[in-house]
């Protein structure tokens, strides 16, 4: 893939922490290359315990929350979970506004999220 | 000109940016709070990806045309695209139980949720947005 990597990979214990590098989720076409990146996180990689973490973010759009929620009924299917962190103010208001704060377990802090993950059994 | 600025775009996602960064540096020049012109950026990508998308069909031969007026009270964005225009009343609320898991159509909330009026033509293929100044959301 020729694509520019938008997002940041790392295993943080059992867990596949996704750092978006870009500060405007908002151009079709970088919300259609993050997509693809996350996808073939779960559909190529079977990475299928998630965080995203969005310290990067400074704005987000509808199309992206719908990326985001296809991802999360993805993983799900795969019996996965996926959690969001380090969501600014401005941006958690987009969450609260659309109600997608329900939808989804938002985090303040990383490490909180990852403690938050089922422990896989031995 | 009585004020109005007019920017005209084909509909190509891509030139959405142009038209964000020139509003927004408007908006920056006149000293509008970082969250109004968060409020703005937000409001009007989403109007634009409407009008490229719903309204023009993604037909690059097809204008978007954008007009705004900035006064010390605020800033008023029209947004016109050459489409049939839709139903804007008729709308399902996206955050209703049952539809919170679609992908689509949260647009027009975040749209009505960020700026302070938001009113279409009988047509519904030209919407005006309205935006006080240091108003919070």
């Amino acid at each position: 893939m020729a694509d520019e990597q938008r997002l940041l990979v790392e295993a943080v214990d059992d867990v596949t922490v996704v750092t978006f590098k870009d500060k405007k989720i908002l151009d079709e076409a970088v919300i259609q290359e993050v997509g693809d990146q996350l996808f073939s996180l779960v559909d190529k990689q079977y990475k299928t315990r998630l965080l995203l973490n969005f310290e990067n973010v400074e704005y987000l759009s509808s199309a992206a929350l719908g990326k985001l929620i296809t991802l999360n009924k993805r993983v799900k299917e795969e019996n996965g979970e996926l959690k969001l962190c380090n969501i600014i103010p401005e941006i958690y208001e987009v969450f609260r506004i659309t109600k997608l704060n329900r939808l989804f377990e938002i985090y303040e802090e990383m490490e909180q999220a990852v403690r938050r993950f089922k422990r896989r059994e031995a | 000109m009585d004020g109005w600025h007019t920017l005209t775009i084909q509909s190509v996602t891509e030139n959405i940016r142009d038209i964000e960064e020139a509003l927004c540096e408007a908006l920056n020049k006149a000293d509008f709070p970082e969250n109004d012109i968060f409020a703005v950026r937000l409001a009007l990508d989403e109007a634009l990806a409407n009008a490229i998308k719903h309204g023009n069909h993604y037909d690059a031969t097809k204008l978007v045309s954008v007009k705004y007026r900035l006064t010390d009270g605020g800033i008023t964005i029209v947004v016109k695209d050459e489409g049939a225009g839709f139903n804007y009343e008729n709308l399902p609320d996206p955050t209703l139980p049952d539809r919170l898991e679609l992908p689509s159509g949260r647009g027009l909330l975040l749209m009505r949720s960020y700026m302070d009026t938001i009113s279409f033509n009988a047509k519904g293929n030209e919407v005006t947005m309205v935006k006080g100044r240091g108003k919070s959301t």
